[in-house]
């Protein structure tokens, strides 16, 4: 990262900080719910923009990290035990997954993670005694953090933000290191990868499963932000929504998660006078922007760059 | 001579046609040998056959004793198998130095020491001197995929002499390359083939650079082997002449 | 067992209408690589456009049909290809997989918005009434579903393997570099599969609509069970769409009443785990090589 780049950084996650205080209840809601959309967005920008494969199931993992969350924690676990666990259960149902899906054809991920997705909504809605069925599991505490209480919405926030960064740096570690050129090579070109040595099936499996984990991260604060979590907040749109927030954000670019999530959660508080007509609008935007703009908002700084040159 | 690459009788047929029809030859270590005859001879289907990206009808290939057919390009890699493409094959985001680098990280170590590995996993070195030897410096920061179709010709054979691999198989490395660039492959393939020891199977159309590279030559015409041996041998048979010249 | 026999013939019923819409999906693939995420709004649009001849211009429900399928191959074929397709597959299948997901979230929700989101009623095609066969009664309106789909699969391999037109489409599906080297004009027979692909979901609305009403979501279980039928049967085989879509129905009718009918829906998922597992190339599939 240029110098330029890393102020641009360090000057916007410092503005988002400031701003909260300035905000009411619902906004500060808002800006954590960014953050933890975020979260889920980098992992399956890992999936998508860097290893190159579909996955259509993120909101599924979303959910696992809430529901280990809530049903762990009303047991009396504190936050910082369960995520660990809720992060390694979707580790490993990504690994279950993804081996036989990658083995045969890359593209059928898509499909296995789609139909995996209608899989566990249906289990979340009709395993009431553990998830409460449709009527969802209510009560959530907010986590303690070494005896501090994260009640306030404010202390919350700041609580998200900060592992939301965490994790974003643990992301850029990862990519930077040689795993991140593996993923990379696989994605342009994994016949010449495979050539060279490169075990395509194991580095595009951990890929998917490092995403699911992050994707259960997600969940996980998402689970104790919202208080109450309900099987509809994790089918198949939702999972839509993940990688739209990716790809028009730019995938493989390591901030296009980020504006794309700014843009598919803001934008429908935004649209709301269009109510009805707002998804279609928005359906037709992204086919739209497929055609236009294949690369993504992000890539419009390149196009730019290039006419000018 | 010890025989290295053994190539018994390989046949590939698709139906009634015989893309490979019944080749053999062996290789010993450190040594060229050239495979050259008319578009859809066979040439690629062998190569192909060798490299696991196909299955063999019949036949076998033998590589330092261990029976190879069939296996995965991913398991001949790690026999130290290298190989180029005949259309290019580079990864277009990466920089040069990260494709050089990536084309030798999967031999270092395990998958779990390369995720705790410094970023250019300790190749950093290794790849600029490559780079070097290409003469690729004044890019070696820039995504392959915006170079010039002779440097990234250039990228992709560098690529497969990165983890130092025992035998390379190189498929057309001088199509679409220009004439300048020709006379410094083949002495950067002769070089390598000093400093490494490799030895190399060369699929090529350019008759002046495989005469000039390879000590011994196979010519295959219709999935079989017309003539082989020395340059001029094979240059000057009539068979070869004829197929070349048409009836 | 009379009860477990009709209920394997209703499944027949509704597979052999998953296995319509997965020929078409099998087809597009095969051709130009289209992995299309709307497959499903594709036979939910025709249903609709029936539905609109119907009532508002009162046609009878042939003519309504037939204007239908005109529409379907006018958008779904040609408009679908030039507009999406067509400038989408050079980037390569990601951005193609997000233009089709974002074209079945638009589709749907224009439905919603400016027809209905309630369900509507379809007129049945089929004669009202059971057939005894044996010991089971089935209905005249899965006797004639399971009919209409099989001579039209049947007719379709006819086309595809003994008429010049078809096997040319054949060829640019194994390999269009070599279909062009012989002269075939390639775009021509890719534009064929997208209006058969058309045809195909045209048909599979008009015998899915009047049991299960037309309604904006209908595409998505179609959609995605006609995916899971074409791997299972085997992508690159026409028979195989229709073996895999009449296993999937059967096996959900069966999940349905035998063991939970909550998990009916997950059952394609599992049996595309389970094949993909053992016999990745489908069940009727041919190993393909690998391509350089």
């Amino acid at each position: 990262m240029s110098r330029r780049q890393t102020v641009a950084v360090v000057v916007g996650l410092a503005l988002y900080a400031l701003l909260p205080p300035f905000l009411k209840n619902y906004g500060v809601y808002l800006m954590t719910l960014l953050c933890v959309y975020v979260m889920a967005a980098m992992g399956l920008n890992l999936v998508v923009g860097y290893a190159g494969q579909m996955s259509i199931g993120q909101a599924a993992f979303f959910g696992i990290g809430a529901y280990h969350v809530a049903i762990l924690m009303k047991l009396g676990l504190p936050f910082l035990a369960v995520l660990p666990l809720a992060a390694g259960s979707c580790f490993v149902i990504g690994l279950l997954l993804g081996f036989p899906a990658l083995r045969v054809q890359h593209h059928y991920l898509a499909f296995a993670t789609l139909g995996f997705n209608v899989l566990v909504y249906l289990v979340l809605r009709n395993e009431q005694g553990w998830t409460g069925g449709t009527f969802g599991l209510a009560g959530i505490p907010r986590p303690t953090l070494f005896g501090v209480e994260l009640d306030g919405n404010l202390a919350f926030f700041y609580f998200t933000l900060a592992s939301t960064v965490v994790l974003a740096l643990l992301l850029a570690w990862l990519l930077r290191s040689p795993w991140g050129r593996a993923f990379a090579a696989l994605r342009d070109n994994p016949i010449r990868a495979e050539s060279l040595g490169v075990n395509i099936t194991a580095y595009t499996l951990l890929a998917f499963a490092i995403g699911a984990a992050c994707a259960g991260v997600g969940g996980a604060y998402y689970a104790v932000l919202v208080q109450y979590i309900e099987p509809s907040a994790f089918n198949v749109p939702a999972s839509l929504m993940m990688l739209l927030a990716v790809i028009v954000g730019g995938s493989g670019r390591f901030f296009g998660p980020l504006v794309g999530t700014v843009v598919v959660v803001l934008l429908p508080e935004w649209l709301r006078f269009a109510q009805n007509w707002y998804l279609m609008v928005f359906g037709f935007a992204v086919v739209a922007l497929m055609v236009w703009l294949p690369g993504g908002v992000l890539s419009l700084a390149d196009r730019w760059r290039r006419a000018r040159r | 001579m010890s025989v290295f690459l053994e190539v018994k009788d390989v046949r590939k047929y698709y139906g009634a046609i015989r893309a490979v029809d019944g080749v053999s030859f062996a290789l010993g270590p450190g040594e060229i040998v050239g495979v050259i005859g008319p578009n859809g001879s066979g040439k690629t289907t062998l190569f192909n056959s060798i490299l696991g990206q196909i299955r063999p009808t019949s036949g076998a290939v033998e590589f330092a004793g261990e029976d190879i057919t069939g296996m995965s390009p991913l398991e001949l890699a790690r026999r130290g198998i290298g190989r180029t493409f005949q259309t290019l094959q580079v990864f277009g985001k990466l920089s040069v130095r990260d494709n050089l680098i990536v084309a030798a990280q999967e031999f270092k170590g395990t998958m779990k020491s390369r995720l705790f590995a410094a970023p250019d996993a300790g190749l950093g070195e290794h790849a600029d001197r490559m780079i070097e030897l290409f003469r690729l410096q004044h890019v070696a920061t820039l995504p392959a995929g915006t170079l010039s179709y002779g440097q990234q010709k250039l990228i992709d054979i560098a690529m497969a002499f990165m983890a130092g691999p025992r035998l390379v198989l190189l498929d057309e490395p001088c199509a679409g390359v220009n004439p300048s660039l020709v006379d410094q492959l083949r002495e950067l393939l002769i070089e390598l083939n000093r400093t490494q020891g490799g030895s190399f199977v060369v699929i090529e159309h350019n008759m002046d650079f495989v005469m000039r590279l390879c000590p011994q030559v196979i010519c295959m015409v219709e999935g079989k082997v017309l003539a082989a041996g020395p340059p001029a041998s094979v240059q000057g048979n009539r068979a070869v002449l004829e197929a070349y010249l048409g009836n | 067992m009379a009860d477990f026999l009709q209920l394997v013939f209703s499944g027949a019923a509704i597979g052999a209408i998953y296995a319509l819409a997965a020929l078409g999906f099998t087809l597009l693939w095969q051709a130009s690589g289209t992995i299309n995420f709307a497959q499903g709004e594709f036979v939910m649009l025709p249903a609709f456009a029936m539905l609109f001849f119907l009532k508002v211009a009162g046609a009878p429900l042939w003519l309504a049909f037939l204007l239908a399928c005109v529409v379907a191959m006018l958008i779904l074929g040609y408009g679908f290809k030039v507009v999406v397709v067509d400038p989408l597959l050079k980037h390569g299948v990601i951005p193609l997989v997000i233009a089709t997901l974002g074209l079945s979230i638009g589709l749907k929700s224009a439905v919603k918005a400016g027809y209905s989101a309630e369900a509507q009623p379809f007129p049945a095609i089929f004669p009202d009434g059971l057939l005894a066969l044996g010991t089971i009664r089935v209905s005249y309106a899965d006797v004639g579903t399971l009919l209409v789909a099989g001579l039209i699969v049947v007719g379709l391999q006819l086309f595809l393997n003994r008429t010049l037109t078809g096997r040319a489409m054949q060829a640019v599906a194994q390999n269009t570099e070599s279909a062009r080297v012989l002269g075939i004009d390639v775009k021509q027979m890719v534009l064929y599969t997208f209006l058969i692909n058309a045809v195909l979901a045209s048909v599979a609305a008009l015998l899915v609509t009047p049991a299960y009403l037309a309604k904006f979501d209908m595409g998505d279980s179609i959609g995605l069970k006609a995916f899971y039928a074409a791997i299972i049967g085997g992508f690159n085989q026409t028979r195989g769409a229709l073996l895999g879509g009449v296993l999937v129905g059967v096996l959900e009718n069966l999940m349905g009443a035998y063991v939970s009918p909550a998990y009916k829906e997950g059952v394609a998922l599992m049996l595309f785990l389970v094949v993909i597992i053992f016999k990745p190339e489908g069940l009727l599939g041919k190993a393909e090589e690998r391509k350089v």
